[in-house]
């Protein structure tokens, strides 16, 4: 079949540690364009195919400090600039009281960045995949079933070669998924 | 050896937080069920009827209270601030626990918090919602609470942000959206398991929909376990933050009986002693109808009932506290206003307070025996709830309706439409969880797969292989 037809060949397992085997395998392999499917977070399949830190952690620190100096500077400019209240000729500058609304809308862009930023870099919402079109995916794979995905995309890829070597794993079954 | 054989059919019992014989299929199964079935329980229907009724006497009420004003509450001068405060600051106490349990015992890595985490935020952001009804019908004019945001407006008016009750806009506002968004991101993946697992093409399209086309991923995992992290770890100070700036509305003013700075640790302590309370009230219930027991497991409840043991200490030294700062401080007017709340006309709330909150909880629970007993935990857990409202309603009425000037004294008397609207909110709360148990999974799927002995055996397997 035609690369392009195909998005690329799934093998699926009945337990973890096959998938990591598998995994890190056709890493090793030379295989790049890959990806594991568990129904619970699996470190070492993660370590497999090669995925080493992210960058939410980044987006949630630059959207907590944005937060937190927005609204700072939001209260100092209301406080000081366009709403001065003369209460009792207190400062009106009195910016430990302006702590704890910054504070909160730290915390509050930061959850908010660490939520959607996550989201987004994991390419959703993405209401169709060609996953979707494998017969077993729904069944199992966010259910009790591991799986391993080789895909088309590889330069390695061929529809032939790329299912003998994951038989060579011992799966449950192997399928070709749709593009 | 009596000690160790103690402990074997401890550990046998007691000590189990997932029953043995579960696979990742029957557990995904036994929670999906729930929501799937077609069919519903008649008393899931019984029950949705008498809090659905709860609602529409909360709606006459407000609708009323627009009408009238809030005149037709028991507040005035000198007690200006009755049940609405008294059941915000409770709603949003009992809102605490959930975030405890989801947030700060998934940084102590308590794993025991997995099973009953995710309907612990669903009570958190509920009991928000009905919390957050109050300060507004309050406002005296509720159609303009948008003037509590700093919005652009044509008069030009910009919010105080010295004031504690500013502050408060802002924590509550940030904790009911860091709650849900907490709440939704857990529930991510397992929308994607009720997308592929329903059989109605509707459920398919509404859990599909929420799921946002999960498909759990290696990559996606990956993303998700750090922001899950982060999210816990930006919840934990801002649950702390949001009862300690609740408590500032009162430590701040220069009432004696509220000008304390022990408030903040109390309340915060409170908020975790009675949404504990709150929790155990749900969970013994739900693991009855739903057959959770093998889920939510003896130990769970054993260990709810530890929490609420050391919180229900942090509140017995604050009222310890209270009492002795109102002698030590050599203020006659602090040691008055104890006076007066413990045996003044009011004194009973102090001793209903007393005996709910601190006499009747912490005897009982340093039994492990009590602590396993479902139906004294229910009763229990009943009996603090009532106790932690009364605790609310002694500080702000008590404090207020006798105050430094005996002439300017009074009382307060709470009107039909104070414990109407208290009960409103509580059927609210109840209608609001009802529907959350049959269209949501009460118990994350994920986590408990993550959790189920082959799974651990594995991932240690293949860390030390």
């Amino acid at each position: 079949m035609m690369r392009e037809e195909i998005y690329g060949l799934l093998a699926e397992f009945d337990t973890p540690e096959e998938l990591v085997r598998a995994a890190r395998q056709a890493y090793s392999d030379g295989w790049r364009r890959m990806d594991c499917y568990t129904p619970y977070p699996v470190e070492e399949a993660i370590e497999a195919i090669g995925v080493r830190g992210n960058t939410v952690p980044l987006l949630t620190l630059v959207g907590g400090l944005l937060g937190g100096t927005v609204m700072f500077a939001l209260e100092e400019w209301i406080s000081t600039v366009a709403y001065p209240l003369n209460i009792a000729g207190r400062p009106l500058n009195s910016w430990p009281a302006f702590v704890v609304p910054a504070f909160e809308f730290t915390i509050l862009w930061a959850g908010l960045s660490a939520a959607i930023g996550m989201i987004a870099l994991n390419g959703l919402p993405a209401l169709y995949h060609p996953l979707f079109n494998a017969p077993n995916f729904r069944a199992g794979a966010s259910v009790d079933k591991f799986s391993l995905c080789l895909e088309a995309y590889d330069p390695k890829f061929d529809a032939v070669e790329a299912r003998t070597y994951l038989e060579s794993f011992k799966p449950i079954s192997v399928v070709e998924v749709e593009r | 050896m009596a000690v160790e054989d103690k402990f074997a059919v401890h550990s046998a019992d007691q000590n189990q937080l997932i029953e043995p014989g579960l696979s990742l299929l029957s557990v995904t199964e036994k929670i999906s069920r729930i929501v799937l079935t077609p069919q519903t329980p008649l008393g899931w229907f019984a029950l949705l009827a008498v809090a659905g009724g709860g609602v529409v006497i909360l709606l006459v009420a407000m609708l009323w209270l627009f009408l009238r004003g809030v005149g037709i509450w028991g507040v005035s001068m000198p007690v200006a601030w009755g049940f609405a405060i008294i059941n915000f600051v409770w709603w949003i106490g009992i809102g605490h626990a959930g975030t405890l349990i989801s947030a700060i015992l998934l940084l102590f890595r308590q794993r025991w918090r997995t099973a009953i985490g995710r309907f612990a935020e669903a009570m958190t952001i509920f009991a928000v919602a009905c919390a957050a009804i109050f300060p507004v019908i309050h406002l005296g004019r509720p159609w303009l609470a948008y003037w509590l945001f700093p919005i652009p407006l044509t008069m030009t008016v910009w919010p105080q942000f010295r004031s504690p009750l500013t502050w408060d806009v802002f924590a509550v506002l940030t904790y009911a959206i860091i709650s849900v968004v907490f709440w939704y991101v857990g529930m991510l993946p397992d929308f994607g398991t009720l997308r592929d697992r329903t059989q109605s093409k509707f459920a398919r399209y509404a859990y599909g929909l929420a799921a946002l086309g999960w498909r759990g991923s290696a990559r996606h995992w990956n993303r998700y376990e750090t922001a899950s992290l982060l999210l816990a770890g930006l919840a934990t100070p801002l649950v702390l933050s949001v009862h300690t700036v609740i408590s500032f509305d009162f430590a701040v003013a220069l009432l004696p009986g509220w000008h304390s700075t022990i408030f903040p640790p109390y309340f915060v302590a409170g908020a975790i002693y009675s949404g504990m309370a709150m929790v155990l009230t749900l969970a013994i219930p739900l693991r009855k109808f739903f057959h959770l027991d093998d889920l939510v497991t003896l130990r769970h409840i054993d260990n709810m009932g530890k929490v609420m043991l050391a919180a229900g200490c942090i509140v017995a030294y604050g009222y310890a506290m209270e009492a002795f700062m109102s002698w030590y401080s050599a203020n006659h007017l602090e040691s008055f206003a104890f006076w007066n709340r413990a045996f003044g006309p009011m004194g009973w709330a102090y001793w209903i307070l007393i005996v709910t909150n601190l006499a009747i909880p912490l005897t009982t629970l340093w039994s492990r025996k009590l602590r396993t007993n479902l139906a004294f935990m229910f009763v229990l857990s009943l009996v603090v709830n009532v106790g932690m409202w009364f605790e609310r309603f002694v500080i702000v009425v008590t404090s207020l309706y006798r105050d430094f000037l005996p002439s300017s004294w009074g009382t307060y008397r709470a009107t039909r439409w104070d414990y109407l609207t208290l009960l409103g909110t509580l059927a609210l709360f109840t209608l609001l969880f009802l529907l959350f148990v049959r269209l949501l999974p009460m118990i994350p799927m994920h986590e408990i797969r993550a959790m189920l002995p082959r799974a651990k055996n594995s991932q240690t397997e293949e860390a030390s292989g």
